[in-house]
Parts: structure tokens; C-alpha cells; sequence
């Protein structure tokens, strides 16, 4: 696509990634030709506003995990830019590895396993602490017990070891580390599928308070569509390392435009719910070694025409009411189908 | 699974009474008795230059081949008159001294080649790991034998070699580790902390391996002993007239027919040495090894024990049903302390229903589960009492081989993860005919069309060419699919599914849910279902159960226990979680966390988080109410219609 991104997010975005592509695989083989090669994450555009909480969500594979790696620097993209603040990402890890650690944090999905077994959690939460700021030892021990309130853990657990913790408490210690450096933007990465119902209630609630409390912006990535929705201003939903679909989260979920958002709504099971949707058994992800020619939902959607086959959609290609909703849809759904006519001239 | 199982009652008591390193060693007792012949032959070894022994070097032509017990000889002479037990215990010294610096030379730059490796991938994994290969493509004596050409003869040169032989097995060892370790997220959580790569690799993976290094120095000095012997055995170690085992056993074996002694008693020692650490190394390796920390010390059995009294067994309840089980307990034994993971759990199943048991982790939903047909581990599970009813039949009383029958045959499981349910080696058709052959006398093309047919059952395209589809070249759904043929196999009267699409996608778990829907209708099994999702128990099933520390605390009819709950956990537990469509929730949280098992308050063990508790909630057993047939909840003071907890 040849636009910058979607228009109407407003002011200068905190992080702004622009056509961003990630490909795994294709290194030269030894005698000649090429290894396959997948794209995990492709033409992604996307801004995230200073202060507000961006959903991505999606189904295994579709590339939001990759999304976060790239985000925080852990991983590279092959193509496209990330800018964060107006300087370029990539150029900045590269640089200075640290400085963007400072900015930039990521809270991991399984909590237990993203502490080391072997450290106490007093030097799991000092080294971001040594390492990203420059506290004295008595200001990081201040820093220490303030973030330790902050999530909600009594200080003697310092001296303790990660196994002795249950799973929301060890994921409120992933959220401290996240916080210790104080951070601009924190990436959560299904930071509470792991855990169980009642203590994923206490972690949201807290990650809302946290937010509030230190002014905090959220790329908050989940499977689970009833989480993103009770927490995310904004969602993306992602298929096939490609966007399907970005707006304000009530808009998205309450008239979706792409035909994969709704499929993804009614399937989720809710209480008092009995009947899901459900498609063929036939209906699979595209192989990622052979990604289709056109839209790569288009196997599995009802609404496929020749068009969709042979052309992939541009990431804006509908629109809904808001200005800020986009589908990568030839087709979009038949609510939004009306809606568009109204506002016909606006659309390009 | 067993993980999981194992895992819940362990976790919340990390202080608990599990058995320190020591006491584990000291339970095993070749270990134990390894350790003692070693402790015996090192302090004597550390002892020679104060023990009243004459010079092992001197020679004495006259007193040459002395037999044992001689007069001032307790092992007798060699051919040069020198006394036996001074060099027995010098050359111990000489051959501990040499293993033990040859192991700590090839452990330390072993491990550190393998670290690096692991660590840092790509091209210098490649090179460091072609070297090593290189390395290894000779047989060890003969590169050991070169590098002493090389260097010269002589018990320096010799642990050289014999380190340098032995640097690849370190590293190949420990860079599989590393590997292993460095794509795990606390690495990345700690680049993410600002630590350099050097420091990732020495203050965060190190010690994550150390226990591995240890375990392989345990497993190698033995054999370092052994090959230093080897090297001496053929001139090449130490030199004449310093002793060393080897060498003492090479000068015996010109004189083998005439003096056997000469030989044989280095040869017994060196055997004695190296089986004592041998045995100790295998005893700290079993320590190390994390599955035995749990605190038991044997295999677990194919079936968990029963040990309940037999004089209280309960009958089968009245109503008719193809499962009925009777305040069935499990516990867990753990250390000196006692989970009680199922405590007395009363379920029925009539044909064609499907129940669901819901809880959070810990709740003893999945033990129940496994309970019945003695799926727990054993040791530490046992099943404490209680019964369970298949037709009439107590499963808890029927011999192993029935069980064996039962299991996969009237009553078949599905689990949570089929990755890990499936062989990884074999290919689904396999897998599926094996299934279906250990329950029915079909082979040749039968077996195989009736593979088809189940998975043209569970709705695979293409079930001919799935056939020869390994597991990995399965999506999830598909892979569980394959589970739920496997189970279908033979015509299951009771499937159990644990947690079967918690590892799914939702697209993909609502397919699967469908699915188990229309088959258990179609074949009218009745499944229990164990779920910890109130969505997923809307979409399946007819009754509900959920579960609390280990006990039933409310049951009913899904929509009876969805829309109007009784117990304060089940609203509490319900309004926890987001329902789409209403972002303007917020989320009520329960506060606090569940009881530990092992130690379980007096009366309802919901109190402490249940803003109703009052004084009489603290007290006493509460019992499982039963108001109408279906619906029962364990509380004194049950919300009422529309109540909020």
C-alpha cells in the first residue's frame, strides 16, 4: 500500500510502524537456490497513539507475537520501518540497545517461565534497574519496594526464588521488571492467557490501574476477543501476518467489517451461549509456504467472490462509520456495507 | 498431564516437608553405598604420605614376588621387590589425581565451547561444532595416542590427551542445553533488562546449566579414570617408577600366569573406583533430575494404588447411570505431607450426557478425572476412597488387567495438549489402528478402513492420505481430532475429555466443540467434560459441576447454574471473566487465592475469600445440598435468585 498509515489517529503517533514485513526462512542454499521462506508479519501499517491501549488479536500463527518482537527490538524487520518518538527503531536498538529497553518493555505470556529459575526476584527486578537507569544502590532499593507496591506484592518476597510463585504472582513480578525501568510503552504479550480466570481478573484490573497511575501506552496482544475488548481503545485484528481489520475497539466489535472478525466473534464461547458457529472442517490456514494470490481468508469465507482470489485487498480497501475503522475486505459485511454509502464521498 | 496434576498440589507449598538432597541420596542405597567405597578409597589415597607405608619406588630384588599376607607385605611384592599395597595406594592417588583434573580441564573448556555454541548460533555454532565433529571422527585411544606421540610420554602429556579427548562430550552436552535455554523468555527478559550477551550467557544460562555440567562430571571421572589407566596400561601415562593403576596393571600382565596378584590388584581397585563413582555419579544425577525432586524415588505404576477401606466402600447411588462415582479421594503424598487433591467427589453420568466439571488449576478437576481409571501416578497419588461405578462394575476393585481392557475400550480420554498425546514418531494411521487393534481383532485392509472411517468420523478432509501424516504435519484442531478418533475407536460408553480445546484456537475449538456435540449424540456416549471455561460448558453441556479445593461445590444444570448461581464462588467465578459485548464491565476479580490442599481450613474452604463467610462457615464439614435431583450447592447461606456474591 502507498499510504503512510491509517489516517484519522491524530497527532504524531508514539510508535508508528509503516509497511513492516518480517520473513523467516529464504537464506541461499548451499548448492544454488533458496530455503522456503515464510512472511510471519507483511505489510503491516499501524500508529499507536501516546496513552491509549492497542488490542491486536488473532489466532496462532498469524504473526502478532512477531509483531511484538519487532516492537521491542528483539527482532528485526526484514522491511518496512518502526519509528517510535520519530526515530527509527531499528537503527536505534542497533545503536544502543539500552536506551530503547528504557522505552520500550514487554510482558511475557508465560509468567513463570520468563523468570529464571535461578534468581532471586530482588536480582531479577535490580537488573533492569543497574542496567537501564542510573540509580544509586538506595534509589533502586527505593525504586524497588515502590514497584513492588505498585503491583501489588509484599517486599520479603524479594529474597524469594520464581518456582515459589504462583502464576499471577509471577506475572505480577514480569509486570514490575516491565515497569522498574519506567518505560514509555509496555508490549503484553498474552500476558494473561496463562493464568487462571480469577487471577487474569486481578492482573487486568491492575494493568488498568498501572496505566492510569503512571501514564503508561499498551500494546495488549491476546486470543482471547472478551479480554481485548474490555481493555483496548483501539484493536487490530491480524490474519495471516496481515492486518484484516483496525479501528476503535466498540466499532470493530460492534459492527465488524472483515468477515474473519465475525467469524472470530461468534465463535468465542460465552456463558448462557449455545450455539457456535462453526465452519467446515476444510477450512485451515493458508499453507505458509505457499501463501494464496489473493485475500488469504478467502477459503474460508462465505462471502469469497473471483475478485477475492485473485487480488488481496488493501489494508483500507473498507471503511466503516468511523473514520478510524478499516477492513482489508473486497467484500466487508452487510451492516458496514450500508454505513459506507453514507459516507460515500469520503471514501478514495 | 501427569505434569499438571503433579504440579498443581506441589506448587502452592514450595516449604513444605519435601526431602532435602541429602536424605534423597541417602535413600538410595547403591548410591549411598557408592559414596561410602569412594570416601573409604579417597581418604586413604589423601592419607599415603602419613600412612606408615615404605616407599612404593624402592626396589628390592630379594624379596621380588612376595605373595599376599607376606611378613611385612600385606599385598606381597612386584617383580622389583617394591610393596604393593604403598604403590596400590600411591597409584590411586596418582590415577584420582589425574581423572578428577582431566575431568575439570575437559568440563570447563567443554561446557565452555558448548555455551558459546548455544548461545551465540549461526556461523560460530557451526565452526566450533564442525571442530568438535572433527575431533570426534577419531576413535579416542587412537587421538590420545597421537596427541601423547606428539607431546611425548608422561602422566601430564596423558591428562592432556585424555582431557582433550573428552572436551567434545562436554560440549556436545551442554551446547544442546544452551540452545535449548537461550530461545527461552527469561533470556529474552533479561536482553530486555539491558544486560550484554556476556552477561546473559554467565549470570543467566550458567547457572541454569551448572546442574548439567555437574551431572555429566559425575557420570565422566569414571571413565577418565579408566582411560588415563588405559593410556598408562600401554607406557604412555606414568612413567617407570612412579605408580599410577594402569601402569601397575601393565607390568603385571608380563607376569599374569606367575603372580597374578601383580595384576589383579590394581585391576580390583581400579573397578572398585570406578563402580563407587560410577554408582555415586547415577545417585546425583537421579537428585538433579527434577521429576525426582517431587520426592519419589521410583517409576511411577500403570496404575494409581487403591488404598481405601474396604469395610466403607458406598454402594451405587439409585439412579441409573453409566458412571457413578461415589465420594471418590485422591491424594497426593509428597514428602511427610498429604494433598488432598479429590476430597470425597460424587458424580453420575447417565448415557448420552455430558457433564462438566469446572474449577481453576488446583481445583482437583483433572485428578478426578484421572481417578477413575487410575490414571494418577503412582507414587505419590493413591486413591484414598470412595468408588466408582462403570455399569455396576466398581473400577476401583477390578483386577489390572480389566482396567487395562476398560481403558480405551468402554472408557477413553481425551486430553489437553495432542501434541503431547501423540506419539511424535509414528504416523496418525498408526497410532489410530494401534487403538483399535488392541480392542478388536481386525487387521489388513479392515483395520484400515475402519481408520478412515473414524476420521472421516471427526471430520478430516483427505482421511486416506491423513493416514500417513505424522503429527507435526497436523494443525492443532486437526491433531485433536485425531485424539477424539482415537478415543472413538471402540464405541467409548464414557469419553473424558480434560481441557480438550484449552490449547486451541477459538475458531478452531468452536469446530472441535461442534463436533464432540454431534458425535456424542450421534453415538450416544456420555462425556465429562473438564473445562475451567463457563463459555465452553454453554456450548456442550447438560449438567455442570464446579469444583473447589477438591470438592463439588455447586451442581445443576448448566443453565440453572449459569443464570441463577447459588454458590458465592460460582457468581464470583462467572463475573470474573469479560463477556464480549459488554466492555463497560469491569472485571470483578476474586481476591486472594485458593486454599492449599495439604492443609485445608476447617468447614467451607471458600470462607477466607467469600464476602458472605460468616462465623458457621468456619466450622464443621459442609455437606453438598441436594435441593432438587440435579442441582446441590455446598453452602450455608446459598445466594438467592438474582443475588449478587
Amino acid at each position: 500500500m502507498n499510504q503512510q498509515s491509517p489516517p484519522g489517529t491524530g497527532g504524531a503517533p508514539l510508535l508508528a510502524m509503516t509497511d513492516i514485513e518480517r520473513v523467516f526462512g529464504g537464506e541461499r542454499k548451499l548448492f544454488g537456490g533458496h530455503n522456503p521462506a515464510v512472511h510471519a508479519v507483511q505489510g503491516v501499517s499501524l500508529d499507536v497513539k501516546r496513552g491509549e491501549t492497542l488490542g491486536v488479536v488473532g489466532e496462532s500463527g498469524c504473526g502478532k507475537s512477531t509483531l511484538a518482537r519487532l516492537v521491542t527490538g528483539l527482532d528485526h524487520p526484514t522491511a518496512g520501518t518502526i519509528t517510535f518518538e520519530g526515530q527509527d527503531l531499528g537503527a536505534l536498538s542497533r545503536k544502543d540497545r539500552k536506551a530503547l529497553a528504557s522505552k520500550v518493555q514487554y510482558v511475557f505470556q508465560d509468567p513463570v517461565a520468563s523468570l529464571n529459575p535461578r534468581k532471586t526476584i530482588r536480582s531479577i527486578l535490580e537488573a533492569p534497574l543497574k542496567h537501564l537507569t542510573r540509580l544509586d544502590a538506595d534509589g533502586r532499593e527505593k525504586r524497588l519496594a515502590d514497584m513492588l507496591q505498585a503491583v501489588n506484592l509484599s517486599p520479603e518476597f524479594l529474597e524469594r526464588y520464581p518456582h515459589e510463585f504462583s502464576g499471577g504472582q509471577a506475572q505480577r513480578i514480569g509486570i514490575a521488571r516491565a515497569l522498574a525501568a519506567k518505560p514509555e510503552l509496555i508490549v503484553l504479550d498474552e500476558p494473561v492467557s496463562a493464568l487462571d480466570v480469577s487471577v487474569q481478573a486481578q492482573v487486568l484490573n491492575l494493568l488498568d490501574d498501572l496505566k492510569a497511575q503512571f501514564g503508561l501506552t499498551y500494546i495488549f496482544i491476546s486470543h482471547d476477543l472478551s479480554v481485548v475488548e474490555s481493555v483496548s481503545d483501539r484493536v487490530a485484528v491480524m490474519y495471516f501476518g496481515r492486518l484484516a481489520e483496525v479501528g476503535p475497539a466498540r466499532e470493530v466489535f460492534r459492527a465488524p467489517l472483515h468477515p474473519y472478525t465475525d467469524l472470530l466473534m461468534r465463535s468465542a464461547p460465552a456463558p448462557g451461549r449455545h450455539n457456535l458457529m462453526s465452519e467446515d472442517a476444510a477450512a485451515e490456514l493458508p499453507d505458509p509456504y505457499n501463501p494464496p494470490k489473493g485475500c488469504a481468508f478467502a477459503a474460508r469465507c462465505g462471502q469469497a467472490t473471483s475478485l477475492c482470489l485473485a487480488e488481496k485487498p488493501a489494508p483500507d480497501a473498507a471503511k466503516g462509520t468511523d473514520d478510524a475503522h478499516f477492513a482489508a475486505c473486497h467484500h466487508p459485511l452487510a451492516p458496514a456495507e450500508a454505513v459506507k454509502a453514507n459516507v460515500a464521498p469520503d471514501t478514495t | 498431564m501427569a505434569e499438571t496434576t503433579l504440579s498443581a498440589p506441589a506448587k502452592p507449598a514450595p516449604n513444605s516437608n519435601r526431602p532435602g538432597t541429602a536424605a534423597l541420596l541417602l535413600n538410595n542405597t547403591l548410591a549411598t553405598s557408592g559414596l561410602a567405597v569412594l570416601l573409604a578409597i579417597c581418604l586413604i589415597a589423601l592419607a599415603a604420605p602419613i600412612l606408615p607405608l615404605p616407599d612404593p619406588d624402592v626396589t628390592a630384588p630379594a624379596n621380588r614376588l612376595l605373595p599376599v599376607f607376606s611378613e611385612g607385605h600385606l599385598l606381597g611384592t612386584d617383580h622389583l621387590g617394591r610393596d604393593l599395597l604403598s604403590r596400590l595406594i600411591w597409584g590411586t592417588r596418582v590415577s584420582l589425581a589425574v581423572g578428577l583434573s582431566a575431568t575439570a580441564i575437559a568440563a570447563f573448556f567443554g561446557s565452555l565451547l558448548g555455551l558459546v555454541a548455544g548461545y551465540a548460533g549461526g556461523r560460530t555454532d557451526a565452526v566450533i561444532m564442525r571442530g568438535i565433529d572433527m575431533v570426534m571422527a577419531f576413535p579416542y585411544i587412537l587421538l590420545a595416542l597421537a596427541i601423547v606421540a606428539v607431546l611425548g610420554p608422561g602422566l601430564l602429556n596423558a591428562l592432556y590427551a585424555i582431557a582433550l579427548v573428552n572436551i567434545p562430550f562436554f560440549a556436545r552436552n551442554i551446547r544442546g542445553i544452551t540452545l535449548g535455554l537461550s530461545r527461552r523468555e527469561f533470556v529474552d527478559a533479561a536482553r530486555l533488562s539491558g544486560k550484554s550477551p556476556v552477561q546473559i550467557l554467565f549470570l543467566e544460562i550458567l547457572p541454569n546449566v551448572l546442574p548439567v555440567i555437574v551431572i555429566t562430571m559425575s557420570t565422566t571421572i569414571g571413565w577418565m579414570i579408566l582411560e588415563t589407566a588405559g593410556l598408562s596400561f600401554l607406557g604412555l601415562g606414568a612413567q617407570p617408577p612412579q605408580a599410577d593403576l594402569g601402569s601397575m596393571l601393565g607390568e603385571g600382565r608380563k607376569i599374569l600366569f606367575t603372580a597374578p596378584h601383580v595384576s589383579i590388584i590394581p585391576g580390583l581397585m581400579i573397578f572398585a573406583l570406578v563402580m563407587s563413582i560410577n554408582l555415586f555419579g547415577d545417585g546425583v544425577r537421579d537428585i538433579l533430575d527434577p521429576r525426582l525432586r517431587a520426592g519419589s524415588l521410583t517409576r511411577p505404576v500403570s496404575r494409581t494404588a487403591v488404598e481405601r477401606d474396604c469395610t466403607s466402600v458406598p454402594q451405587p447411588s439409585s439412579e441409573d447411570g453409566v458412571l457413578d462415582v461415589r465420594g471418590m479421594r485422591t491424594e497426593f503424598q509428597i514428602g511427610s505431607s498429604v494433598y488432598k487433591a479429590v476430597g470425597g467427589v460424587d458424580l453420575h453420568l447417565k448415557q448420552g450426557e455430558c457433564l462438566g466439571i469446572v474449577g481453576e488449576s488446583g481445583s482437583g478437576k483433572s485428578v478426578t478425572a484421572m481417578s477413575i481409571m487410575g490414571l494418577v501416578p503412582t507414587p505419590p497419588g493413591r486413591i484414598s476412597g470412595g468408588a466408582a461405578y462403570l455399569e455396576g462394575e466398581d473400577l476401583f476393585a477390578a483386577s489390572n488387567r480389566r482396567i487395562k481392557d476398560l481403558r480405551g475400550g468402554t472408557v477413553a480420554y481425551v486430553f489437553q495438549d495432542p501434541l503431547s498425546t501423540l506419539h511424535p514418531l509414528f504416523t496418525v494411521g498408526d497410532q489410530l489402528k494401534e487403538a483399535i487393534s488392541t480392542h478388536q481383532p481386525l487387521s489388513g485392509k479392515a483395520l484400515t478402513d475402519k481408520a478412515v472411517e473414524l476420521l472421516t468420523l471427526v471430520r478430516i478432509p483427505n482421511a486416506k492420505e491423513r493416514l500417513s501424516a505424522y503429527p507435526h504435519e497436523l494443525s492443532g484442531g486437526m491433531r485433536q481430532r485425531v485424539c477424539i478418533a482415537m478415543a472413538l475407536a471402540n464405541d467409548a460408553k464414557v469419553l473424558i475429555a480434560d481441557e480438550p480445546t484449552t490449547a486451541l484456537d477459538v475458531t478452531v475449538q468452536s469446530q472441535v466443540l461442534t463436533l464432540m456435540n454431534g458425535l456424542r449424540r450421534e453415538k450416544n456416549t456420555a462425556v465429562l467434560f473438564i473445562t475451567h471455561d463457563f463459555g465452553v460448558v454453554s456450548a456442550l453441556c447438560d449438567r455442570v459441576a464446579v469444583m473447589y479445593a477438591g470438592k463439588i461445590v455447586e451442581t445443576g444444570t448448566t443453565e440453572d447454574v449459569l443464570s441463577n448461581p447459588r454458590h458465592p464462588y460460582t457468581a464470583k467465578l462467572i463475573d470474573c471473566v469479560p463477556v464480549l459485548g459488554q466492555p463497560e464491565r469491569r472485571v470483578d476479580a476474586i481476591e486472594g487465592r485458593p486454599p492449599v490442599v495439604n492443609n485445608l481450613p476447617d468447614g467451607c474452604a471458600f470462607a477466607a475469600r467469600c464476602p458472605r463467610a460468616r462465623a458457621a462457615c468456619r466450622r464443621g464439614e459442609i455437606e453438598l445440598e441436594m435441593t432438587t435431583g440435579d442441582s446441590g450447592v455446598r453452602c450455608l447461606f446459598p445466594l438467592g435468585k438474582g443475588e449478587d456474591a
